[in-house]
């Protein structure tokens, strides 16, 4: 234990303790912008570069900067010395004198930390002035938008890119005032090896990484009476919306958010959750075929669009091994436009899809040239995420909270708790136990339903399922990090498993990178991945192959289980990519 | 002149061919490095460091001593000595002389070093802006290979040390001990917090001993005559030579290497030979780029790391810029926080933004668009940058502001209220008339004018439309009557 003196006030702190965190022990707060210590999923945003959290210690020529500080043997801090305090507000009037401050129109309007920084420090005025970086807005890929008008180089997108997604997209370039985060040589987004799994999006303070905005789209397509819009949503929606709305992280608003769906003009409203029960059989399926027919294992799960182009570009040799499903929602949108189109009697090229989902690498999976089918366009036309949903049931001005639930619309709307738990990390891989568990154990009167080992926000996961007798190892990753650690092991031969569930975000879609921001409190992730288990647990049906709708499916129209049909529109594949 | 000189770094500049390790070896040279592998052991070579109180010559003035202990002591199974050759202050060649005239000394230097740390790495981190001390350096590696002088089992003993040469790519940020270890790695040359310090986390997170070029070409001078010897030269605190690029206004410009604790006027007057053209002397800037200007009262200063500080400048590396009453001093000082503002390396926001804004504050008062608060706003905001900047660049960077202000305040005062620039360097707040009593109509000003703003007709005075007037003051060097002046 470390003894040092905060503001007077004596404590004992374990050694390695930052100045920050003895500081916060103590109930002082001092205020900071580039910090970030997500540690749970080893984010750790620790360089030191805004000076927002300078401190005055004895005996130190220079403020010293709180959050990448350790404490040492009987060091005296003041926190608010009048040197202190007068420089933390310079910075921030730095800061400020250099940012476009076009609060009203940006889209992190009162949820940005440097608005609320400014606020803290009740900066009046910015005495600073200067002319500031006048630069494009990079809009090229369909997923993320990056404006570097707006950043305050505080690397937090830099850290999480490199240090746990692995990507390594992002990095300062240039020099002096004309230094900015961005990729290789300011190449495109569309260009580089991003993955668009939006993390970087979820951890900037600015508005400087956002979505790429489809309302107005989609606006466009409710509005126009030829076309007919369906809404899908996907699993880890239902649990993240109402924060949106004021309501406790980890509320379930199902029904509020499929009433709101129905009040913003959708002519349907279904849900991704049927797809993805379809996903499992199909999947299960395929992996049934590979053990039969000396097929190459372990199968990876391939339901996340950021995971898929990750692998394309960092192991095209192992493009194999991932199972060829398409991800739920476009095999929602490829069914919705044949089998239900044909059941409605509507002609396909009129029916729009809106896919409304945690996830800002769907935006990009959506305006993949392979997942469209020969006259009838694109699977999915337009992915929304939680984010912008949200922004349209303000805009339409519902009142979500007084709304009274209502159910997702008849066929293609039912769905069983395997489903729900997609959303969340380890979920994919238990609703296939379920299903296999039944299909390989067809004696076992009572198979098991909760297979809580294959549960937990951890980042590599390894368990073993017994099955009637038979063995299976699972491996479950959350974060490309983690992702690549376990691909690099397949890879080298030093680890062997029948089955890998991926996904890129930490805890996987509930912590996606489209999904309310949760405020640098991974707690909110924990909160939304058990409302999901809540929901899982209260379903009447909860094995993905008793999903009465997707059996129907089978009979009326796609015929075999991982047939011709099936393949046709339910699977996809994939291509190599360079590393950029 | 070379009397008040004492040559210790440059010992052998220009006394040996820098191609020839036997001149080197001549001269004494790869004595002490085999003193130390034979006769003294890795913490009496540390020792005799310390004993001599040699501070490092790169800028900050570290006891080098006290680096080199903390190396040895880290316990780890690999350490790097590192030479800082990226010597980036405009105008300053000191390293470069010695890299080009006595490559050997930097060589045995950090053998002795890694000696005494424990290591059997080094690399020197050299700009590649000097090709020929790279060459040089290259020569000198590879025959002090070949006489087992570096590699491995150093004169048949069990000390082995390898040296390569890495190349900057011209960021002056990367003479920035952190930067240049990122650099180095392959990263951006960006500072990295301290502590952990070097030489407990440096290169590859190893414990690493980083010195400039003039600090290692005293260390085998100090092992082969002891540390007495050393501590003969200089000042208590500050003992042995410094050496300065002397530039500017003085009639002799040049390199020199003098004793700690020199006054300035005498290397300005003696050594300098004192100004040109028999201008009067304004200010001498020392410590490069991020230095401050001090101004004749202080001429008597002994120059050390610790007095130079007190005026708001800094030892830096050596540059001494010598500046007359043709000067401005708020020009110098925008001149070199352009410098500063270009070459931060953008990581924290008080060197990225502050200097940018310190800079165009600079701008405008030299534009004659300055306001009374932009003086305030120039000190408070230069305070908060050396306050609060994650590195040495940003924590001296406005150094030249700050110490200009201090001294010469009358000036920036002209600048801002009376919209004059009293040096008459400023070009937009410059302006030429002619006086009536001296033009003779010569017509000599109207031919040469280029923008044709000067009329009037032959043998009768002329007179300079103003509005037109580009201020380049051709009309005033070309009248043959001293009748065009500023004003």
């Amino acid at each position: 234990m470390v003894t040092v003196t905060i503001n007077s006030i004596e404590t004992q702190v374990p050694e390695g303790t930052t100045i920050l965190e003895a500081a916060k022990s103590l109930g002082i707060h001092i205020p900071t912008l580039c910090h970030l210590d997500l540690h749970d999923i080893k984010m750790v945003n620790q360089v030191g570069t805004c000076r927002v959290c300078m401190v005055d210690v004895e005996g130190r020529r220079n403020l010293i900067p709180a959050c990448s500080t350790l404490v040492a043997p009987n060091m005296k801090i003041s926190t608010n010395t009048l040197r202190a305090i007068r420089a933390r507000r310079a910075i921030v009037e730095l800061l400020l004198s250099s940012h476009p401050r076009e609060c009203l129109t940006c889209e992190r309007n009162q949820n940005c930390e440097l608005q609320s920084l400014a606020a803290e420090l009740g900066i009046r005025e910015i005495r600073f002035k200067g002319p500031r970086l006048h630069a494009e807005k990079d809009t090229s890929s369909y997923s993320i938008v990056r404006n570097k008008e707006k950043c305050v180089l505080c690397r937090r997108c830099e850290t999480m890119c490199n240090e746990v997604q692995t990507v390594g997209v992002y990095s300062a370039i240039n020099r002096g005032i004309e230094t900015v985060i961005a990729p290789a040589f300011d190449l495109p987004m569309i260009e580089t090896s991003c993955t668009f799994c939006g993390q970087c999006v979820s951890v900037c303070p600015t508005g400087a990484l956002t979505e790429t905005d489809d309302t107005q789209d989609v606006w466009s397509a409710l509005a126009n009476p030829d076309l007919y819009v369906i809404a899908q949503t996907a699993p880890a929606v239902r649990v993240a919306l109402g924060e949106s709305f004021g309501y406790p992280v980890g509320t379930q608003v199902t029904g509020k958010m499929a009433a709101s769906l129905k009040k913003l003009g959708f002519d349907k409203v279904l849900d991704t959750d049927f797809a993805a029960d379809l996903t499992i059989l199909e999947e299960a399926s395929e992996f049934l075929h590979r053990v039969q027919h000396g097929g190459r294992l372990p199968i990876l799960t391939s339901c996340c669009p950021a995971w898929v182009k990750f692998f394309e570009h960092s192991f095209p040799d192992l493009l194999d091994i991932p199972s060829t499903c398409k991800s739920p929602h476009e095999m929602f949108g490829a069914v919705a436009k044949t089998y239900l189109a044909k059941k409605l009697g509507i002609d396909p090229k009129k029916i729009v899809i809106v896919s409304i989902m945690p996830c800002l690498a769907k935006k990009f999976e959506a305006k993949r040239e392979e997942l469209s089918q020969t006259d009838v366009g694109r699977d999915v036309d337009f992915v929304l995420s939680t984010r912008e949903l949200a922004r349209m049931i303000r805009e339409a001005g519902i009142s979500f909270e007084t709304l009274p639930d209502e159910e997702f619309d008849d066929v293609m709307g039912e769905s069983t708790g395997a489903a729900v738990i997609f959303g969340t990390s380890g979920g994919v891989i238990e609703a296939v136990v379920r299903t296999a568990a039944v299909w390989l154990d067809k004696d076992n009167p009572n198979p098991e339903i909760d297979f809580h080992q294959l549960r937990g926000m951890q980042g590599i996961r390894e368990a073993e399922v017994n099955i009637g007798g038979t063995e299976i190892k699972i491996a479950i990753a959350n974060g490309l990090g983690n992702a690549r650690r376990l691909l690099e092991d397949i890879r080298s031969g030093k680890a062997n498993y029948h089955a890998i569930e991926i996904m890129a975000c930490p805890s996987g879609c509930v912590g996606g990178g489209g999904q309310p921001y949760h405020g640098n409190d991974i707690e909110v992730l924990r909160k939304r991945a058990s409302a999901l288990y809540k929901e899982d647990s209260e379903k009447q049906v909860r094995r993905s192959h008793e999903n009465l709708q997707v059996k129907a499916l089978y009979d009326e129209f796609l015929g075999e289980l991982y047939g011709e049909k099936a393949h046709d529109l339910l699977h996809t594949h994939y291509v190599k990519r360079e590393i950029l | 002149m070379s009397a008040t000189q004492t040559r210790i770094a440059l010992r052998n500049c220009g006394v040996i061919d820098p191609e020839s390790i036997n001149d080197y070896i001549a001269t004494d040279g790869y004595d002490a490095l085999a003193k130390c592998v034979f006769e003294l052991k890795p913490e009496e070579v540390v020792d005799v460091i310390k004993k001599s109180g040699l501070r490092g010559r790169g800028g900050a003035g570290f006891p080098t001593g006290i680096k080199w202990e903390t190396a040895m002591k880290t316990p780890s199974d690999v350490k790097y000595v590192l030479c800082n050759a990226d010597e980036g202050d405009p105008g300053a060649f000191m390293d470069r002389s010695v890299l080009e005239g006595d490559p050997h000394c930097v060589l045995e230097a950090m053998a002795i070093c890694g000696y005494a740390i424990g290591a059997s790495q080094g690399i020197i981190y050299v700009r590649a802006e000097y090709p020929l001390a790279v060459k040089r350096l290259q020569i000198a590696i590879d025959q002090a290979k070949d006489l087992a002088l570096l590699g491995d089992n150093i004169m048949g003993s069990d000390f082995s040390f390898n040296l390569r040469l890495y190349l900057g790519a011209g960021a002056f940020v990367c003479g920035e001990e952190t930067s240049l270890m990122n650099s180095v790695q392959g990263g951006r040359g960006e500072p990295r917090i301290k502590p952990p310090f070097p030489a407990v986390a440096g290169l590859w997170g190893k414990p690493t001993n980083i010195n400039n070029v003039e600090t290692y070409a005293n260390v085998a001078a100090i092992i082969r005559n002891g540390w007495e010897w050393f501590r003969s030269f200089g000042t208590e605190k500050s003992p042995g030579t410094k050496v300065f690029a002397l530039a500017g206004k003085v009639n002799n410009v040049g390199l020199v290497e003098v004793p700690m604790g020199t006054p300035l006027r005498t290397i300005i007057e003696d050594i300098g030979g004192g100004i040109r053209n028999n201008r009067r002397f304004k200010a001498v800037q020392t410590g490069g780029p991020s230095g401050g200007c001090i101004p004749a009262e202080h001429l008597d200063t002994p120059i050390d790391y610790e007095s130079l500080t007190s005026l708001g400048s800094m030892m830096g590396s050596g540059g001494m810029i010598v500046m007359d009453e043709d000067d401005c001093m708020v020009n110098i000082a925008k001149f070199y926080l352009t410098f500063t503002a270009e070459e931060s390396c953008g990581k924290c926001s008080p060197c990225r933004i502050g200097n940018q804004r310190l800079l165009e504050i600079l701008t405008r008062i030299t534009s004659g668009e300055g306001e009374d608060k932009d003086l305030s706003e120039l000190d408070e905001l230069g305070n908060i940058i050396k306050d609060t900047a994650l590195c040495g660049l940003g924590q001296s960077s406005p150094n030249p502001a700050i110490s200009t202000l201090r001294f010469f305040k009358s000036e920036y005062i002209a600048h801002v209220r009376d919209k004059k620039c009293p040096a008459g360097a400023c070009i937009k707040l410059v302006g030429f008339k002619v006086l009536p009593e001296k033009c003779t109509g010569c017509t000599v000003c109207a031919r040469n004018c280029p923008v044709k703003c000067i009329s009037g007709k032959p043998k009768q005075v002329h007179s300079i439309d103003q509005a037109k007037c580009i201020k380049c003051g051709a009309c005033m060097e070309k009248c043959r009557f001293k009748a065009i002046v500023r004003g």
